[in-house]
């Protein structure tokens, strides 16, 4: 039951630590909670088909379809957490120290939502697709014990959204001049680690070379399996064993988005002055 | 964009490296062998089958991957190149069970 609680958890913990930082940093924004609460539904969807399709997507491109499919979903979430991170360092500040600010912002709002709407569907696509596979298997296997696996599953999923909603509350209780810097700066990681774990698999795949294996070992200090090790694996990306290319892509992915938000900050300040 | 700027990049080094081959079987929510030598230094290609009904996921921190493979299906995985030791890996899914190492030498 436990070993069953603790595989469901970490697949829901990733998936609900991302919702719980973006529903935070979108808590702004009107009509994005229900965006929010269709990409959970699509997500959820989604992982049933990706569950069942696992053995035809593993057998594309010479067995390597799943490596492909992950950095692909992986990569388009990056994109989404820039665009987002991006267009709240030129909008965010406006939509909620002024109420006037809403309605010219709101048909552009709506494409923020739309981008919300496909991190929070991948998010729970790829964490899912594990958690049903895991959870089918469980089922369709004889034997006794699957009840208790199940009600383990169960635990660990309820605890998985416990924390993710940990984090949402906390972040909508900061003072509004911390709020933007410390949502943004949560979203500017989780771009950063999503780059990383795409470019895992792309060395998984054998498609990119991984530079040094591992740049270092830090198991013996925080095992990734551990609770903290898991938190951190979401939040900043953390890896026990990382690869040479992994801190390329994160860096990478850090100065690009960050120079993003740094000239749309630029742009909204000098059009206020004016 | 970028990535795939990045990937064709790499693809070069990709083709002309050297690669072993070993196979693994999953059956029983077992690995078999539980232990595959492979030499330090060289990148070598897994073949995976898993001959169990349900799906398993083959993970280790220490070799750096993560991967399912369906219920009666066979997958790759690429590790390496690794510098001598032990690197044990196991299926998530059947932990209990399913444990093996990879011996660099």
């Amino acid at each position: 039951m436990l070993a069953s609680a603790i595989i469901i958890f970490r697949e829901v913990l990733e998936a609900a630590l991302i919702i719980g930082i973006l529903a935070a940093a979108t808590s702004t924004i009107s009509g994005s909670r229900r965006w929010l609460a269709a990409g959970v539904l699509v997500g959820l969807i989604g992982s049933a088909m990706v569950a069942a399709s696992t053995d035809a997507i593993g057998e594309l491109a010479d067995g390597i379809g799943q490596e492909l499919f992950n950095a692909i979903v992986l990569g388009i979430a990056v994109l989404m957490l820039a665009w987002h991170n991006i267009w709240m360092s030129s909008h965010g500040k406006a939509l909620a120290a002024s109420a006037s600010a809403m309605g010219k912002d709101i048909r552009e709002g709506r494409s923020e939502c739309s981008a919300l709407f496909l991190i929070v569907s991948l998010a729970v696509l790829r964490e899912g697709s594990e958690s049903v596979l895991f959870l089918y298997g469980i089922a369709a296997s004889g034997g006794g014990g699957q009840s208790g696996m199940l009600l383990g599953g169960l635990i660990g999923a309820l605890a998985g959204v416990a924390v993710g909603y940990g984090i949402y509350a906390g972040l909508v209780r900061l003072p509004v001049r911390w709020f933007f810097s410390a949502t943004s700066a949560l979203v500017l990681l989780l771009a950063a680690s999503m780059a990383s774990q795409a470019a895992h698999f792309l060395i998984q795949a054998d498609l990119l070379p991984s530079l040094a294996t591992p740049l270092w070992d830090s198991s013996a200090i925080l095992p990734e399996h551990s609770a903290l090790g898991m938190v951190l694996h979401t939040l900043i990306g953390y890896d026990s064993h990382p690869a040479g290319m992994q801190l390329v892509f994160y860096i990478a992915v850090l100065i690009v988005i960050g120079i993003g938000m740094y000239l749309a900050g630029a742009k909204r300040s000098s059009n206020y002055n004016a | 964009m970028k990535h795939i700027l990045l990937i064709s990049l790499f693809l070069p080094f990709a083709a002309v490296a050297e690669e072993g081959v070993y196979s693994l079987v999953i059956k029983d929510h077992r690995f078999q062998p539980a232990e595959i030598t492979i030499p330090a230094g060289m990148k070598v290609k897994l073949l995976v089958e898993n001959q169990d009904s349900t799906a398993e996921e083959f993970e280790s921190h220490s070799l750096n991957r993560e991967k399912i493979i369906a219920g009666k299906s066979k997958t790759t995985i690429f590790i390496g190149p690794l510098t001598p030791g032990r690197y044990t890996f196991e299926g998530e899914f059947n932990a209990k069970t399913a444990q093996g190492a990879i011996i660099a030498q």
